[in-house]
């Protein structure tokens, strides 16, 4: 069948089963914008390209599923590279489709012409610039099982205009659909070493205060009903951390919550205090480990990760092991079992103890707020988490509301935290919430923002109102840069620079309602629940509920960059 | 002159098999310059089998293990294959072009160290002369610190290539228990 780019290009987008794309429309990438109107695809128009980007990492969180976004040249594709980055580190499955200018002008310096395959060749796991309409169906299919396959990751695409646009001789081509990939440079290894996987169950089984240090590898590889069966075989505790909570309910007995720079001190500490930590799909990040050389001093590491590289690059396991976490994790337990397990393990009651102690001793708290205060960002999310249904989807931004959500929402199930690890994007909540509904349109969406982080993406609330996407935003408002201010506390004797916002400019309410939302204000406790649930009650459009919260509240536990996390400080003036 | 020894403990070599794609040679310099890894020296050219080429490069593994570098690498999509050649295992060669200031009273001098070099010399001019050597980095070494002695005007070298050491014996002969 003879076709054009174009409209090959859309068909292999159907053929890989793409649902949504997330985009905005522009010179270069008009022809294909064209099939688009006769494609069962939905596309969602963003409002601006970073959003996009955001959408379908949000998206492809929520379901599993490679988030597809679609943009221009020039500055269409500049801006994108955000959420590129951002996918990049937090090994989220995207493919993102930018138009380019024609073959011929390609290095001339054309209209809205960068070289964006150059610009993200370091925050992609792979890119490709196509010069041949005929090559379209095989590079999208690579596409495809590049960012899936493995350890998952954003793929651009790079289309130049001339090859799809069905008016120009070079976008002719005849239809096809590679039946396989082949890359002969790429074979991720799955499946883990059967004498390594005996030799960290040895380990396991030696152990007397072992850890397991569950990461966001654990939610990729769909390891969460197999890392819940290997800590209650063996009976071990889990840290679960900002990548991968969830990964073990947080109402499990044994999981010991967030571990960190702003972890609790019983994961921090025993992570700290244990003899063997377990790595599932985890990359000892600076913001977990602290000051690496006091990193668990005495503890031996099993690490397990579907990326070879991340093996020794941070730390030296004893046992490193490549493949997929869920395959290694149930092969793991077969040879548990098999060396006897959970039997033939040391008593740890002790062990057990101490981290029992250490959970009553050091709870997370915080002051309420008297009379006449602003809210305490806490209790509002304590009323949030207690008011929502178990399986709400959360999506954060950056800053103290994205540590608070972390440390009080109690997630039961995986799939439903929605963050920016790696990169700490500020924006990425509004845009990231919106594609996570698109992709989980049953669940219940909540962005937990901060006013900084809102003010950066805060359009997208057009692009939900318009296609009737019913996310709610509760603005943690504390008329700060609080994350930054929290630091300036501490660290710059509080000389304060430049992280002032004020609390009701822009008024968000009327914001709010200028984008299509409903907007609600609320600053005393009594309020809030009665706007939560308002805003639970609305399911045709957006709603943002502005909650003026107490600019003073800083984020506790804290482990001061560049400090060991024996250093953990509990709270304002302990230590 | 810097005369930086190009065999040292610090360099490793990698021979690295990529696919003959716009843009690979970006991915792997790229990827060297983003980890803050240190190449000593490239080359690159395609290799019989047109869809790929070898690029052969030598790190300084004081900037990251050598491990860390071999699994970046490998992480690229379209990298196919590395080997890393341990200096003892490898035959290495490259070549040398240089331009001497070789007035009419040097000339010969030069043209003699040439010859004992086994080198070859390109194109004699009024008082400057352009030779080249073939031969093993640290031949090349040693030949470029004795041009120093007259004065080098330009000096390029391509940065090594390397293949595996090949057996010498038949595989009956290597197994014999005295066959050292
Ligand atoms: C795009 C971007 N710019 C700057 C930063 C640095 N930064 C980290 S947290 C933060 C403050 C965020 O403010 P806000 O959204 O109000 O959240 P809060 O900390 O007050 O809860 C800033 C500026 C960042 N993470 N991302
Ligand atoms: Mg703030």
């Amino acid at each position: 069948m003879t076709t054009n780019g174009g409209a090959a290009l859309i068909k292999a987008l159907e053929l890989e089963g793409v649902d949504t794309i997330f985009g905005l429309p522009g010179g270069a990438i008009l022809p294909v914008y064209d099939p688009i109107i006769d494609s069962p695809i939905r596309h969602i128009l963003v409002r601006h390209e970073q959003g996009a980007g955001h959408m379908a990492e949000g998206y492809a969180q929520a379901t599993g599923r490679p988030g597809v976004a679609m943009v221009t040249s020039g500055p269409g594709a500049t801006n994108i590279v955000t959420p590129i980055a951002d996918a990049f580190m937090d090994s989220i499955p995207l493919v993102v489709i930018t138009g380019q200018v024609a073959t011929a002008a390609i290095g001339t310096d054309a209209f809205q012409e960068v070289d964006i395959v150059g610009i993200t060749r370091g925050i992609t796991k792979h890119n490709e610039l196509v010069t041949e309409a005929a090559d379209i169906p095989r590079v999208i299919r690579e596409a495809f099982h590049i960012a899936t396959t493995g350890r998952p990751g954003p793929v651009l695409v790079d289309i130049p205009k001339d090859i799809v646009d069905p008016t120009n001789p070079r976008s002719a081509m005849e239809w096809y659909w590679p039946e396989t990939v082949d890359l002969p440079g790429y074979h991720p290894r799955v499946e883990g070493d059967p004498a390594l996987i005996e030799a960290a169950a040895r380990l396991i089984l030696a152990s007397e205060r072992p850890v397991v240090y569950a990461g966001g590898g654990i939610l990729k590889a769909r390891a969460a009903e197999a890392l819940r069966e290997l800590a209650e075989l063996l009976d071990i505790p889990v840290v679960t951390t900002l990548m991968a909570r969830g990964a073990i309910p947080d109402d499990h007995p044994l999981c010991l919550g967030m571990p960190g720079m702003h972890g609790n001190y019983t994961a921090v500490t025993a992570m700290q205090e244990s003899d063997l930590l377990i790595a599932l799909g985890s990359r000892f990040d600076d913001r977990v480990t602290g000051k690496l050389a006091g990193f668990a001093p005495d503890a031996k590491i099993v690490h397990v990760d579907i990326d070879p590289a991340e093996l020794g690059k941070v730390r030296r396991p004893d046992v490193g092991i490549t493949g997929d976490a869920r395959l290694v994790i149930e092969e793991l337990i077969v040879a548990l079992k098999a060396l006897g397990a959970p039997d033939a393990q040391p008593d740890r009651s002790a062990w057990k103890q101490t981290i029992s102690g250490w959970q009553e001793k050091y709870p997370l708290t915080y002051e309420q707020s008297e009379p006449g205060e602003l809210l305490k960002p806490q209790f509002v999310l304590e009323t949030l988490r207690d008011n929502t249904p178990e399986d709400t989807i959360v999506a954060s931004g950056v800053g103290q509301h994205q540590m608070f959500a972390s440390q009080y929402w109690t997630f039961r199930h995986p799939y439903t935290w929605i963050n920016s690890g790696g990169a700490g994007t500020m924006g990425f909540s509004v845009p990231a919430a919106i594609g996570a509904k698109v992709g989980r349109p049953d669940r219940m969406v909540w962005a937990v923002d901060g006013d900084g982080c809102f003010q950066m993406t805060a359009q997208e609330l057009v692009t939900a109102a318009a296609e009737r996407i019913p996310v709610k935003v509760a603005i943690l408002n504390n008329a700060y840069l609080g994350m930054v201010r929290q630091w300036q506390e501490m660290f710059y004797e509080e000389r304060y620079s430049e992280v002032y916002l004020s609390p009701d400019l822009p008024d968000y309410k009327m914001w709010a309602e200028a984008m299509g939302c409903v907007g609600m204000r609320v600053e005393s406790p009594e309020e809030v629940l009665p706007a939560i649930e308002k805003a639970n009650s609305i399911d045709d459009r957006p709603v943002v509920i502005d909650f003026r919260t107490d600019s003073r509240e800083k984020v506790f536990p804290m482990v001061p960059a560049g400090r060991s996390n024996s250093e953990i400080q509990i709270g304002p003036g302990e230590s | 002159m810097n005369l930086t020894p190009s065999t040292t403990k610090r360099h490793h070599i990698l021979s690295v098999l990529v696919e003959n794609k716009p843009g690979v040679l970006a991915r792997v310099s790229g990827l060297f310059a983003r980890r803050g890894y240190n190449i000593f020296s490239l080359a690159v050219a395609p290799t019989d089998d047109d869809r790929l080429s070898r690029i052969t490069v030598v790190v300084d593994v004081e900037s990251a293990p050598l491990e860390q570098i071999v699994k970046q690498l490998d992480k690229l999509i379209n990298v196919v294959r590395i080997d890393e050649l341990a200096p003892g295992d490898a035959v290495e060669r490259e070549l040398l072009l240089a331009t001497v200031s070789a007035p009419a009273d040097a000339r010969g001098q030069v043209i003699e160290l040439v010859g004992v070099f086994e080198g070859r010399v390109l194109s004699v001019g009024y008082d400057e002369i352009t030779v080249s050597l073939e031969g093993s980095p640290r031949k090349l070494d040693d030949f470029t610190e004795l041009l120093g002695n007259y004065g080098v005007v330009a000096l390029q070298r391509t940065g090594r290539v390397a293949l595996p050491r090949i057996r010498r014996r038949s595989a009956e002969l290597s197994a014999l228990p005295d066959a050292s």
